[in-house]
């Protein structure tokens, strides 16, 4: 073999057994437990030190820290450690990079203000967060909404919801819903309706998919609160009407009560229990039910649980009347 | 156009089509089309957004670059190679050669930008499957940038016509840095009082305004582009280009080319 070939062999074999080790070693890196990238710091807080340092491109970098800060609660999320201490800089950083990024305020009124495992934990950030964004985009119905939407669900601090969405109704481009929550609102009036109607103008308004995925969680368990509640009411009235509990749901239904087996939203039959409680087959599927649960148990919140998410659920729209609204533009 | 200057100018784009500056168009065209189909799948809802943001910066930066490392040896790489002296020895005056090195400069960067333009613009068209009228202003901005390249060029061959590459280099980046922070330094100046007040107002004048030729942010969102402000910032970057080639062929006549 000649010398220079000999040189081209030594050298080709070299890179590629170099390729393989330095793949090799970055699988044995990622199997060393150790911090994740996003429980690391968050080093520059500072926008106005991040717009400097950006030299003027600011809107790239305001796209870098929101797809951050995305990436930061999916994995927090699925990891289900509940810490979620960067969330609130991450999407204040974007914010003032880009006050005009619609997305970060919607993804912030969904996950800053609930509690972990769900959320960061902080409705107070969330309010500021909502406020600033009206601040900078104040032609924008769906900040309006978000503003109401923490009000109604953290706060329960019903005046100031019904003045939000009426602010939002009041625009050129609005959401039908918006006059309706604003009148529901200051009417204390039908909360699993009006908690519907939200959820499901939140689902309706975002392509995001972790708020979808979590607006379709709580329309789930907003349709079981319900569904448990009405099936107690026909208990009870079947105990009136015969003197004794039903022993069966077939009891129920020969009758006249209710058409067959009801079933919770996932397909499961709901159980009747002694003492004419109404219980949920599997519990762990069905995240955020307040009514249902056996005896002790907490509402369960997604996040480790291992059972398949449902991919596109069939959402009714919320019962309510034909809204008279100024505009039915989006 | 003198034809003296014509012909250095299209002797200089041709130099650099040689010298495989185009080549950078590849990348781009890698950069762009890879990031295209990332944003669909990461950035759900602001695409778009995504797309005219990372496209425009990227057209911005790549450019300055260019215009960078190929002004700062325009003069330079022809002492060097004593090819400037036989350019010299024919009747060519020397402003003609410097003037004729910047039009050949920003040639070279007019139609490397025109073919990334065209690629961010396809890009926005794979994300957002149809362009829309707001997107006009995109080209605004791509036009800005340009204006951007005409100031960066001016300066690169003005730092060139008496210093080395190396610092020419590293002058006209920090003045490229300074400038996109003109709108703060401004700002400084106005809250210092005293003699350092009126050192940061100079310096303040003094340094390029790229601040206001960057709204690749406004265009990102769809916003539309005042014309006073395309007007005066044609105006400001003819001006401040004219200011900067006017210096280099005042050091360059000076120069003691022995």
């Amino acid at each position: 073999m000649s010398s220079t070939r000999r040189v081209y062999t030594v050298a080709t074999a070299t890179l590629l057994l170099g390729m393989a080790g330095a793949i090799a070693t970055i699988h044995a890196i990622d199997r060393v437990p150790r911090e994740t990238v996003s429980q690391q710091a968050l080093y520059l807080r500072s926008s106005t030190a991040l717009r400097r340092l950006s030299l003027g491109y600011t809107g790239l970098l305001a796209d870098i820290y929101w797809t951050r800060a995305v990436q930061y609660f999916g994995e927090q999320h699925h990891s289900g450690s509940g810490d979620f201490r960067l969330l609130a800089p991450l999407l204040e950083v974007t914010t003032e990079l880009d006050p005009r990024l619609l997305p970060a305020y919607q993804f912030g009124a969904n996950f800053l203000a609930p509690k972990p495992p769900n959320g960061a934990g902080l409705p107070g950030s969330a309010l500021s967060l909502m406020k600033y964004g009206i601040a900078h985009n104040p032609d924008q119905w769906r900040l309006y909404y978000n503003l109401g939407f923490l009000y109604f669900t953290e706060f329960k601090d019903y005046p100031h919801a019904a003045d939000a969405f009426a602010a939002g109704a009041k625009l050129p481009v609005t959401n039908e819903y918006m006059p309706i929550l604003a009148a529901r609102m200051a009417q204390h009036a039908g909360e699993f309706d009006t908690a519907r109607m939200l959820w499901f103008t939140t689902y309706q308004s975002s392509k995001e998919s972790q708020i979808r995925e979590n607006a379709v969680e709580h329309l789930l368990a907003l349709q079981v609160d319900e569904d448990v509640t009405h099936l107690e009411q026909v208990v009870e009235k079947y105990r009136l009407q015969t003197g004794h509990l039903p022993a069966s749901m077939a009891d129920l239904d020969r009758a006249g009560f209710i058409h067959g087996t009801p079933t919770d939203p996932k397909g499961h039959p709901y159980k009747l229990m002694a003492g004419g409680r109404i219980e949920v087959e599997d519990p762990k599927v069905l995240y955020f039910i307040t009514k249902g649960l056996p005896p002790g148990m907490e509402p369960p919140q997604p996040g480790r649980i291992a059972e398949p998410r449902i991919a596109e659920p069939r959402i009714a729209e919320p019962r309510i009347a034909e809204p008279k609204s100024n505009s039915d533009s989006k | 156009m003198n034809s003296r200057v014509a012909y250095i100018a299209f002797n200089t784009f041709r130099e650099a089509v040689r010298d495989r500056v185009l080549y950078n168009l590849i990348a781009f065209a890698l950069l762009l089309s890879g990031a295209s189909i990332l944003v669909g799948e990461i950035s759900i809802d602001i695409e778009r957004l995504v797309v005219v943001n990372l496209g425009l910066t990227a057209v911005s930066l790549f450019g300055v670059v260019i215009a960078i490392f190929i002004g700062i040896g325009l003069v330079s790489k022809e002492i060097d190679k004593k090819t400037l002296y036989t350019v010299l020895s024919r009747p060519v005056r020397r402003w003609e050669f410097i003037v004729g090195k910047f039009f050949g400069l920003t040639g070279t960067l007019v139609v490397n930008t025109f073919f990334m333009a065209l690629g961010v613009l396809l890009a926005l068209l794979y994300v957002a499957h149809k362009f829309e009228t707001m997107d006009a202003w995109v080209l605004v901005a791509l036009y800005f940038i340009v204006l951007q390249f005409l100031i960066v060029c001016a300066l690169s061959l003005f730092f060139s016509t008496f210093s080395t590459p190396l610092m020419s280099a590293i002058f006209t980046f920090a003045l490229f840095v300074i400038g996109s922070l003109s709108d703060d330094l401004r700002g400084f100046a106005r809250i210092t009082h005293g003699v350092g007040g009126w050192l940061a107002t100079a310096i303040a004048y003094l340094v390029p305004n790229f601040s206001a030729l960057n709204v690749i942010s406004q265009v990102a969102h769809g916003d539309a582009i005042a014309g006073r402000l395309v007007l005066y910032n044609t105006a400001y970057a003819l001006l401040y280009s004219a200011m900067a080639i006017s210096g280099a062929v005042l050091i360059f006549q000076r120069r003691n080319l022995k």
